[in-house]
């Protein structure tokens, strides 16, 4: 077999996605980057080798994600974009015509407007992560309810109480109070999902059009109280693709494909660098008074890459000596 | 008496030209770092914006270094800036430190208030010396505009990484070390040829976009997060609504010289979309928009410090231009987080965005 791979890197998540010649996956690793991002993509790859039958050959890798520039040198990837991207493209092939798509992970929350295919907008939470996914998952643990449970509880909500949706710090103490007050948890969690759907479509969406078909995405579309919540806002239907979690890793993988197509051959170092040994460690250049953080990622105690530096001083020398 | 005064870009070339020529002593605050922002976050208030806790920052490093009178401009309409002055000064007489200000700024009945400040400034210089000096600190601003325009020409075509900045780094210290009006021709000459040596690819594609918003966070660097190095290195060549010569034909002298700045063009093309004033710079920020858009720009962007006001009524204005010209806008908000990631990340998607429509454009 041979086909793609593509890396998402997240903030709370890791994904790992195999698809083949013909654009079906084949495979999808999720693993929690647990702030460890080398060790989880070196444990998703040793999952995703022992899974995959032997003899398949990685024509391309493309990473994405905040720690996309950091996987893309240790595992040799051919395109390194940005999530936004990454999300456009999976969703154009998984849902053919998508005009908007809805996205919110662990802690940045996105909206794309496309039209006939390309994007034309797009808009990223700014200063403020109420409504991502920690905040949910630190509301249910803090309810003491499996964050796999909250949205079908949501379900059973009767009359949704309502709850302020600015600001994580005012949602809470909210919740707080109307428990207190004897009100049931299903109407509370359900008002939540209102809360932060009202919240994501202020506070990112600002007005933009979002026309059907409507994707949501990322981790939180797992939560069917969202979904709804989604869905009566819009007074549209809103559809979760099947690989909804792991959209900006097929997203990577796509475009890992088109970039291969133009350069030829992959630079991917193989399933092997799960077993090498990296490291990376950090520098304050005092060259001038930028005093730029340079951080360095060796593999085997060679240096493979550094980045930082606003001069080029550093990355510019990588495999070159600097005296 | 030892001067000093806040860092805003390449300002410091400039006045410290002005204030050597009248004799004066200067002490140029170091670069505005993390540690200058840590200062004067600390000592600022909460809700004031970057502007400010730069300021007191780079008062309080220079302060280190000996100095003991600040200069700064003041008030500009009804923008918090103005009193930026006032304020910095109290907490810094509250924290113990000894120092005077001279703050300069539009007069309110006479020209005369301005020019008694310039006097105590200028001790015993006539003012014939005075106007020399202010001319050859306006000269040093073209000048250092001149190297900047190159750069960010050449940034986007270079061939070898970083030498771009390298050379800018170079020519803006040639202009800094020309130490009188005789020298600055012959400084002027041989920084834009160090400019034009920078290798680039003349045939590579590059995207155009505009840079709009607040004037403090357009020109410095550093409270921007080096958003034009950033856009260079993504292929794009960086246009920005104002610069350094601009600023101070405005702001200090009041539009004297007449042909530099465009705030009056500027507003012209605000209507209709924004028919009045409405603080600092908001009306100016919606009227670069349009004449960006309609010179044909791939997009623009507005910067400004988070809590904004004016720049706030300017972005939610934007959208309406980007739809009626077929552009598209990104706005940037700038605070303490000095982490770049963030903003790269939508740097590059607004780029992939304005790539893929070129593309589409070009191929029909």
């Amino acid at each position: 077999m041979i086909g793609y791979l593509g890396i998402d890197v997240g903030s709370v998540s890791t994904n790992l996605v195999f698809f083949d010649d013909c654009g079906v996956i084949r495979k999808s690793i999720y693993l929690r980057t647990r702030g460890k991002p080398i060790d989880t993509v070196q444990k998703g790859l040793k999952e995703l080798g022992a899974n995959l039958p032997s003899g398949t050959k990685v024509r391309g890798v493309g990473t994405t994600g905040s720690g996309r520039h950091l996987t893309g040198v240790i595992v040799g990837a051919d395109a390194v974009k940005n999530e936004i991207t990454a999300h456009a493209v999976a969703s154009s092939l998984l849902v053919p015509g998508v005009q908007s798509i809805l996205e919110i992970g662990g802690q940045d929350s996105k909206i794309i407007i496309l039209r006939n295919g390309v994007v034309s907008d797009f808009a990223m939470n700014t200063v403020c992560a109420a409504g991502t996914g920690s905040f949910l998952d630190q509301q249910a643990g803090r309810l003491g309810i499996p964050i796999e449970k909250f949205g079908e509880l949501a379900l059973q909500a009767r009359s949704p109480v309502r709850i302020a949706g600015r600001c994580a710090v005012f949602a809470e103490s909210d919740m707080i109070h109307k428990q207190q007050m004897g009100c049931s948890l299903p109407d509370i969690l359900a008002g939540l999902c209102d809360a932060l759907v009202r919240n994501y479509l202020n506070n990112v969406g600002k007005g933009k059009e979002i026309l059907a078909p409507v994707v949501f995405q990322g981790g939180v579309a797992a939560n069917a109280g969202m979904v709804r919540a989604f869905e009566k806002a819009l007074d549209l239907k809103v559809q979760v693709p099947s690989y909804f979690d792991v959209m900006g890793a097929v997203g990577a993988a796509l475009l890992a494909r088109e970039a291969v197509a133009r350069k030829g051959a992959s630079s991917f170092k193989g399933f092997e660098v799960a077993d090498m040994d990296y490291q990376t460690g950090s520098f304050e250049c005092s060259g001038c008074p930028n005093l730029c953080e340079v951080v360095e990622v060796s593999e085997n105690d060679r240096v493979i890459a550094r980045w930082g530096d606003r001069c080029s001083k550093w990355s510019n020398a990588v495999g070159a000596k600097i005296s | 008496m030892r001067v000093t005064f806040p860092h805003m870009g390449s300002l410091y070339i400039p006045l410290t030209a002005l204030l050597q020529t009248l004799g004066v002593e200067v002490v140029v605050p170091p670069p505005s770092s993390k540690r200058t922002l840590t200062l004067g976050s600390k000592y600022g208030p909460e809700f004031a914006c970057l502007p400010l806790k730069l300021n007191l920052g780079n008062f309080i490093e220079a302060s280190e270094l000996g100095a003991d009178t600040v200069v700064m401009a003041g008030g500009c309409g009804p923008c918090r800036f103005g009193y930026y002055a006032q304020i910095e000064q109290a907490i810094l007489k509250d924290l113990g430190y000894e120092l005077q200000f001279i703050v300069l700024e539009p007069p309110e009945r006479h020209i005369s208030e301005l020019l008694t400040k310039i006097r105590h400034i200028a001790g015993r210089s006539s003012w014939w010396q005075i106007v020399q000096a202010i001319r050859f600190g306006y000269r040093k601003a073209l000048a250092v505009d001149e190297i900047e325009r190159s750069a960010l020409f050449s940034r986007p075509r270079e061939k070898v990484p970083g030498s771009t900045d390298d050379a800018l780094r170079r020519a803006l210290e040639m202009i800094r070390n020309a130490a009188t009006p005789g020298e600055l021709p012959a400084a002027r000459e041989y920084a834009l040829a160090l400019m034009d040596e920078v290798a680039v690819d003349i045939n590579r594609p590059v995207l155009k976009v505009g840079v709009v918003g607040e004037i403090y966070t357009l020109l410095e660097p550093f409270a921007n997060l080096y958003l034009e190095r950033h856009l260079g290195k993504l292929g794009v060549e960086v246009d920005r609504s104002i610069y350094l010569s601009g600023w101070v034909n405005e702001h200090l002298f009041y539009g004297l010289a007449r042909g530099i700045g465009s705030g009056k063009k500027a507003r012209e093309a605000s209507s209709p979309y924004l028919r009045h004033f409405v603080g600092g710079h908001g009306q100016e920020t919606i009227g670069e928009a349009v004449l960006y858009a309609r010179r044909g720009y791939d997009g623009i962007i507005q910067v400004f410090p988070f809590t904004c006001m004016p720049e706030i009524v300017a972005e939610s204005i934007l959208p309406d231009i980007s739809k009626d010209y077929g552009t598209h806008s990104l706005t940037l908000i700038m605070d303490e987080n000095t982490g770049e990631a963030g903003m790269v990340t939508r740097l590059e998607a607004f780029t992939d965005l304005l790539a893929r429509k070129k593309e589409t454009k070009e191929a029909l």
